[in-house]
């Protein structure tokens, strides 16, 4: 791994004295990175934003940038960029001027200030809005300028906490793109808060899980979705089926689903027979079984919903609740309380350890 | 549409026929005397404007409300330098300390400014706690009472809470988040207040001024029991012509004309913030 650029050690943050809103977190990132926060609401994601902010004070541990302690530093003297949920634009001032504003608090000669603020204004598409008032300027607008604003004094690293909460989706994915193109192309380690796992997936390069003030998971999108390490990151993100299952013979291979029987198991390493696990299988690893298949069940179909491109089954198998996604010409025929055969292949689960 | 319009009609007849007790009670004791005040003072004892004159061109009356706009200029800027911090605090004071301190704020409006008067001259006294605390020091004890420190000390303290409630509510709009924002962006806690908070607040802050600065001008009872009687205020010396010299004419000038200065500073602030503002 190449040296690490922001360090969280050991951070903790009680309120009460007691009860620890963070839990000794440990992170690292590197530089350039796009790190996401996710996490429900009170899971210590928005503490530890707050913590590297400097907005709140750490109870224990230390937060370290490029090597140097900033835990005891206050908030501006961190020269960390924020983009907050409600924009916080100063709305006495344009969009040019709170563009300005981190240039003229670090007494960077007014021509050059303006410059520099004109093209970041540029480089968020914005440089025709530049003499507005952030009244006079729609909910995307806004937080573009709260975007320029944070980066426009090149910031040590850029926090994002839940910039996107309050747009329609349409508006959402565009900036989330547009998030992302900005971040490449000034390589500023970000980190991005939020509780919506879609948005986590599209644009991080590491998604950090958090519940209950711990850090559950950290990995890539693709690590957290297909091989989460518990059953609370499988059910955080993305869809889920997750099934008990007794290991009747791990070393050959084989489980027992109640309700379901026999099933091979995903290739992972070896554990002693007779312990119990939870096989995860997500929606769209299941589709019809052609015949001779192994690996089925047959699913008592509830509900379709159709998607279009997709189709989601809600039904049961022996009792377990299951949720199929099939390709939409392959739902077709299927109607509500009808019962059809599902297969899976054994790779594409995922055994999580009973906790 | 004719139904509309009779529908409006009828209903702005009910507005006005609610309105018509306190119409009828602000004409017969508010608008005729007031009419009475400023015949009176062109009529008293003879048609003219002599009274007038003598205002602008005798020395006493012009130095009477110089005094008085002075003190009132004062006595706002005491209220605002006093005012803001309180205000900024309560503010940012978590809601069951800012209702304390409301509830503490707010006391004052609920004894009467008579009795809070009394208990400065008591306090400001020759006998008073602070005449006794500089003679224990070793110090003469200071001539406080009837000097103009303490009446504006005291006019400050009775206007105080005009100025808090003013701020108070500008600055509990300011959005949390903004300051925050500010601090992120490099901006020292003093900059903070100077490039935000002030801005923001600037509407709070004319607000209080204007509120207190009227207030103060028409002052009368405090600077009478207070004051220093070498200088003098407008109401004072207004009260003084009427009950001491029976002139009424010249009291009745001097009425209209600090009428007019309030109004004037009135008509100031309406043009800049519109005046269904001033009370919040």
């Amino acid at each position: 791994m190449t040296k690490p650029y922001l360090e969280l050690k050991n951070l903790s943050k009680s309120y009460d004295g007691r009860s620890r809103a963070l839990d000794a977190v440990n992170l690292t990132a590197a530089k350039g990175e796009f790190i996401t926060f996710l996490g429900p609401s009170g899971s210590g994601k928005t503490t530890t934003l707050m913590l590297i902010a400097g907005f709140e004070a750490a109870t224990e541990g230390e937060i370290l940038v490029d090597g140097v302690p900033i835990t005891r530093v206050p908030p501006h003297k961190r020269g960390i960029g924020i983009v907050f949920q409600n924009y916080a634009l100063f709305p006495h001032r344009t969009a040019l001027q709170n563009v300005m504003f981190p240039l003229q608090m670090r007494k960077m000669p007014k021509a050059r200030a303006t410059e520099k603020a004109r093209a970041m204004l540029a480089l968020v598409g914005l440089e025709r809005f530049a003499e507005r008032h952030p009244r006079e300027m729609s909910g995307g607008q806004q937080q573009r300028v709260a975007l320029a604003r944070a980066l426009v004094f090149d910031p040590a690293l850029l926090l994002l906490d839940e910039p996107l909460g309050a747009l329609d989706k349409n508006l959402r994915e565009n900036l989330q793109i547009e998030i992302k193109r900005i971040q490449r192309s000034l390589g500023v380690t970000t980190i991005f808060v939020t509780h919506d796992q879609s948005e986590a997936m599209a644009m991080s390069d590491r998604i950090v899980v958090f519940e209950g003030g711990r850090i559950q998971q950290a990995g890539t999108p693709l690590q957290v979705y297909d091989r989460p390490v518990n059953e609370f990151v499988a059910r955080f993100v993305g869809d889920s089926n997750l099934l008990p299952l007794h290991l009747t013979d791990p070393a050959s291979g084989l489980g027992e689903i109640a309700g379901i029987g026999p099933v091979r198991l995903p290739p992972q390493p070896a554990r002693q027979p007779g312990e119990r696990a939870t096989l995860l299988l997500r929606p769209e690893v299941l589709g019809l079984a052609q015949p001779g298949a192994s690996n089925t069940c047959r699913m008592r179909v509830e509900t379709v919903v159709h998607f279009g491109d997709s189709a989601l089954l809600i039904g049961d198998a022996g009792g377990t609740a299951l949720r199929a996604r099939l390709p939409g010409q392959a739902a077709q025929g299927i109607s509500e309380r009808a019962e059809i055969a599902l297969s899976w292949n054994p790779a594409a689960g995922h055994l999580i350890p009973a906790a | 549409m004719s139904a509309t319009a009779a529908a409006t009609g009828e209903s702005s007849l009910k507005s006005w026929l609610l309105l018509a007790p306190l119409l009828v009670f602000l004409a017969a004791f508010f608008v005729v005397p007031l009419a009475q005040v400023v015949v009176m003072s062109v009529t008293e004892p003879e048609f003219g404007f002599g009274h007038y004159a003598e205002i602008v061109t005798d020395g006493f009356h012009l130095r009477v409300l110089m005094e008085t706009f002075v003190t009132a200029l004062v006595v706002s800027l005491c209220c605002l330098l006093l005012g803001f911090p309180l205000a900024y605090a309560m503010a940012a004071a978590p809601a069951s300390l800012a209702a304390a301190m409301m509830v503490v704020v707010t006391m004052s409006f609920w004894t009467s400014f008579l009795v809070r008067t009394y208990a400065w001259m008591v306090l400001l006294g020759n006998r008073g706690p602070i005449a006794q605390f500089a003679e224990w020091l070793g110090f003469a004890a200071p001539e406080l009472l009837f000097t103009r420190f303490s009446s504006t000390i005291a006019m400050t303290h009775i206007l105080l809470p005009y100025m808090v409630l003013s701020l108070y509510g500008v600055l509990k709009r300011i959005e949390p988040a903004l300051p925050r924002s500010a601090a992120s962006l490099g901006a020292t806690p003093a900059a903070v207040i100077r490039h935000v908070v002030l801005p923001l607040a600037a509407p709070g802050i004319a607000n209080g001024l204007t509120l207190v600065f009227v207030l103060c001008l028409g002052f009368y009872v405090t600077p009478i029991l207070l004051g220093s009687p070498r200088e003098q205020m407008v109401a004072g010396v207004i009260g003084q012509q009427v009950e001491e010299f029976l002139a009424f004419g010249e009291a009745s000038a001097m009425a209209v004309v600090l009428l007019a200065s309030t109004l004037i500073v009135l008509g100031l602030y309406h043009r800049r913030f519109g005046l269904d503002r001033l009370w919040g």
